[in-house]
């Protein structure tokens, strides 16, 4: 639940608004950076790769920032109940961009390595893996903005249709890769970034159920929806 | 018999005692009072509205509350000290044993004898150490010169201050430090054997150190006793308590177990008072 | 004028004016403690006059006589025995008697009474006894027990001593007892006392120095007190320890012979009166060694 009252001591309630402000900030350069990564895969736009994993260092400088703020802020106010949710929960939070922001950083290199080859295919579900993505983290840096916990279960329980069409990619890459061998590398980094970008998404549903807990003091018990079915795929030739 | 054979047998496999406890409660016990729509008035003005509690056997239950809530009159109901001073009245249940304490006609000396309390000021009995703690056994038991020596040791034990005063057991009490005097007073209150102890802001007149004493001496105890404990102090409440209630205006808000009150409380109340938000 | 200029003007001044404030200050302390160590010098001489007179003029007389003949016609070697026993006798029982009343007393306007009327009016009537001239006592004595049978006694002694010793030491009881924190009574009834022992156990062990101390101001206040035993016991220039006859006292026998124009009456006026003087002191001095001990 969140308090409408301000904390008595006026310092602190500062500190929690800048734990907010923080993680806005942080959000919004993580989101680019995974916006600027899709772009240089799906449009081989080199600039786009560059500024994603130009951006990476400060992520990461941000995330450690962030650590040392929550420890502070632990050991210094003893806070209890929402705030103390609150505080963990940004930790968490942090945690979890700063991964998603190195995800986006891989995928962009990859791409740089992938405009080297002619593909004989499109990247048209890797295109609308990567919006899909893409929007579920725009909703949930929003969410989370928000303290929104409606926004956050939709997150949540959408992650499923990404991981189905990360399955379809998975099964559609080794076909390609069984077809003609000139495709192997591409396609192998091609299933690295799908991957990457699956895991954004997991990243993504993990800021949903932290920020759940968070305003609720509930955790989303039931189990995640999993998707992912890749670990246990077996593509046979002349299937499919 | 064993589960395996019960099977056999044809009848339910025995429940196990992780199944029966309620997860939603800290406590699996018998409450040893139990509180049930107390009133209570300083002359008309009511202090204390309709309140429910359960203090659980063995547990430690921390009562807080901004100022003026009710929790010390709470606690000064359950040994019916508001006898002592006319105006002051009490109408509702509390149970100990089978027994109402608020009734009327009850033998209040025998009651104190079963519920103790301890003070927020040191109270030291202007005698020797030796005395202050045969002083409360001598109003209930006959027991000689050895057995109370016994008594007096294992009281002092008890309280952790056997080891700093047991070659000085005749000096006055009062030449003790603070801390020592607090720990004395509950020694004191334990010589009595009660069932269950009253501790009302006990550590608010202590320095750190003899806090954290005294905080440690009502974790052990709490194996023998049943422990109540007003406390303005949340931090203290928090490690201290296994059940939390929330007092406000005279109100019980909110009671549950430490973990659920400090992480994720329901009333919106508690969760203000605790973060700071009033009070 | 600049800006600076001004506030360093008004800086330069402000400090002024603290100077000149705290150098009064000092010249009124410094008046203060002079005044005070004036008052203290004259009390300490007045009394050292006192004391050093009694002993110059009472000193010289001291002798076994004194205390081993009784009162005697001028000239025949007469001694202070009858007026001492007199004394140690009506003072002893005199506080005897009072002192419990008084205690109890005390004990009700400081435990049951506190802020009823009874209590107030208890109180009330107290602290106007305490304060009544203590002839008053005296002639009331007379009224009470020598008028009706026809004689002055040593037992009307005794009740007006006793009556003074009573308002003496339910002031000092009660105050002794309100001063004992709340806390401690009811540490000792949490534990399962009933009020009663709280007070006796408790809260009298507690208050034993202040009312020892009333106690001893009631010994040395009746000890000396004339007014009342000239209607009640009169004096007897004879050895006499009977309560239903007139009793011989210090206070009385001093009065007698302190006014009259033979010398070794005289004399032994002023070897009564140290006596008393030092008597009392001791007193108050033994008393002082046996509380610091208990205490």
């Amino acid at each position: 639940m969140a308090s409408d009252a301000e904390h008595i001591v006026k310092s602190f309630e500062n500190e929690l608004n800048r734990l907010r402000t923080k993680i806005a900030e942080m959000g919004g350069m993580v989101e680019l950076q995974v916006v600027n990564a899709c772009e240089a895969v799906v449009n081989r736009n080199a600039e786009a790769a560059t500024a994603a994993v130009s951006a990476d260092p400060a992520v990461d400088a941000a995330e450690r920032e962030m650590e040392q703020f929550v420890i502070r802020l632990l050991a210094l106010r003893q806070p209890v109940a929402g705030d103390l949710r609150r505080i963990v929960s940004a930790l968490k939070i942090t945690g979890d961009l700063e991964r998603i922001g190195d995800y986006a950083a891989n995928v962009a290199k990859r791409s740089v390595v992938l405009q080297q080859f002619s593909l004989p295919f499109t990247l048209s579900g890797l295109a609308h893996m990567g919006e899909l993505v893409q929007e579920n983290l725009k909703s949930i840096i929003d969410a989370v903005g928000e303290s929104n916990t409606e926004k956050a279960l939709e997150v949540w329980r959408s992650d499923e249709r990404i991981d189905a069409i990360y399955n379809a990619l998975f099964r559609e890459l080794i076909t390609y890769m069984m077809e003609d061998p000139r495709n192997i590398t591409p396609c192998t980094h091609l299933l690295f970034i799908a991957k990457n970008l699956e895991r954004i998404g997991d990243h993504a549903t993990n800021i949903a159920e932290t920020l759940y807990y968070s305003v609720t003091g509930e955790p989303l018990t039931s189990a995640r929806p999993k998707g992912d079915t890749s670990a246990y795929a077996v593509v046979r030739p002349g299937r499919e | 018999m064993s589960a395996t054979n019960q099977a056999e047998s044809g009848q339910a496999t025995p429940i196990t005692m992780a199944a029966m406890t309620p997860t939603s409660q800290a406590v699996a016990n018998e409450p040893r009072i139990a509180i049930k729509n107390l009133d209570f008035y300083y002359g008309t003005h009511k202090a204390l509205k309709g309140i429910n509690l359960n203090l659980a056997d063995k547990q430690v239950t921390g009562m807080i509350g901004p100022s003026g809530c009710g929790k010390s009159t709470l606690l000064r109901v359950l040994n019916r000290m508001y006898d002592l001073y006319p105006g002051q009245r009490a109408e509702g249940e509390a149970m100990l044993d089978g027994q109402n304490i608020i009734a009327p006609g009850l033998d209040l000396n025998r009651l104190r004898s079963k519920i103790g309390m301890v003070f927020q000021k040191p109270t030291p009995f202007p005698m020797s150490i030796y005395n202050n703690i045969a002083f409360g056994v001598k109003l209930h038991e006959k027991l000689t010169k050895s057995q109370m020596d016994e008594r007096v040791e294992w009281s002092l034990t008890r309280a952790a201050l056997w080891g700093e005063v047991k070659d000085r057991l005749n000096a006055p009490a009062g030449g003790m430090s603070g801390g020592q005097q607090q720990r004395l007073c509950i020694a004191r209150t334990i010589a009595v054997r009660p069932e269950v102890i009253l501790f009302d802001e006990p550590t608010s007149a202590l320095d750190p150190i003899s806090t954290l004493k005294i905080e440690e001496l009502i974790d052990e105890l709490k194996s023998e006793f049943t422990i109540a404990i007003v406390t303005h102090n949340m931090q203290q409440a928090a490690r201290c308590a296994d059940q939390v209630a929330f007092f406000y205006l005279g109100e019980l808000v909110e009671v549950g177990s430490a973990t659920q009150m400090f992480t994720a409380p329901r009333e919106k109340r508690t969760q203000e008072y605790i973060t700071g938000r009033f009070g | 004028m600049s800006a600076t200029t001004t506030t360093s003007l008004s800086m330069q001044k402000s400090t002024k004016i603290a100077e000149s404030l705290s150098k009064r200050r000092a010249r009124i302390n410094l008046i203060a403690k002079a005044l005070c160590f004036l008052a203290t010098g004259i009390a300490v001489v007045l009394l050292l006059a006192i004391l050093g007179t009694l002993l110059y003029l009472g000193g010289s007389g001291i002798h076994w006589s004194v205390f081993t003949n009784i009162t005697k016609p001028p000239g025949s070697g007469g001694g202070l025995l009858n007026a001492i026993v007199g004394s140690l006798i009506q003072t002893v029982l005199g506080v005897l008697i009072g002192t419990p009343v008084g205690l109890l007393v005390g004990t009700f306007l400081a435990e049951y009474a506190r802020t009823s009327w009874l209590g107030n009016v208890v109180r009330f009537v107290s602290d106007v006894l305490l304060s009544a001239p203590s002839i008053l006592i005296g002639l009331f004595i007379y009224q009470l027990l020598v008028a009706p049978f026809g004689g002055f006694s040593g037992i009307a002694g005794v009740a007006a001593l006793a009556v003074i010793v009573i308002p003496i030491v339910v002031r000092t009881t009660e105050d002794m007892l309100t001063l004992i924190p709340t806390a401690l009574r009811e540490a000792a009834v949490a534990l399962g006392a009933p009020k009663w022992k709280a007070i006796v156990l408790i809260c009298y062990r507690a208050a034993l120095n202040g009312i020892a101390t009333g106690v001893l101001l009631a010994i040395a206040r009746v000890a000396g007190e004339t007014a009342p035993l000239l209607f009640t016991s009169l004096g007897n220039l004879n050895w006499s320890t009977a309560l239903n006859e007139p009793m011989s006292s210090l206070p009385v026998t001093i009065y007698q012979y302190a006014g009259s124009p033979f010398e070794d009456w005289v004399q032994l006026a002023w070897v009564g009166a140290l006596l008393i003087t030092f008597g009392v002191l001791f007193i108050n001095i033994l008393a002082r060694v046996v509380l610091r001990q208990r205490g």
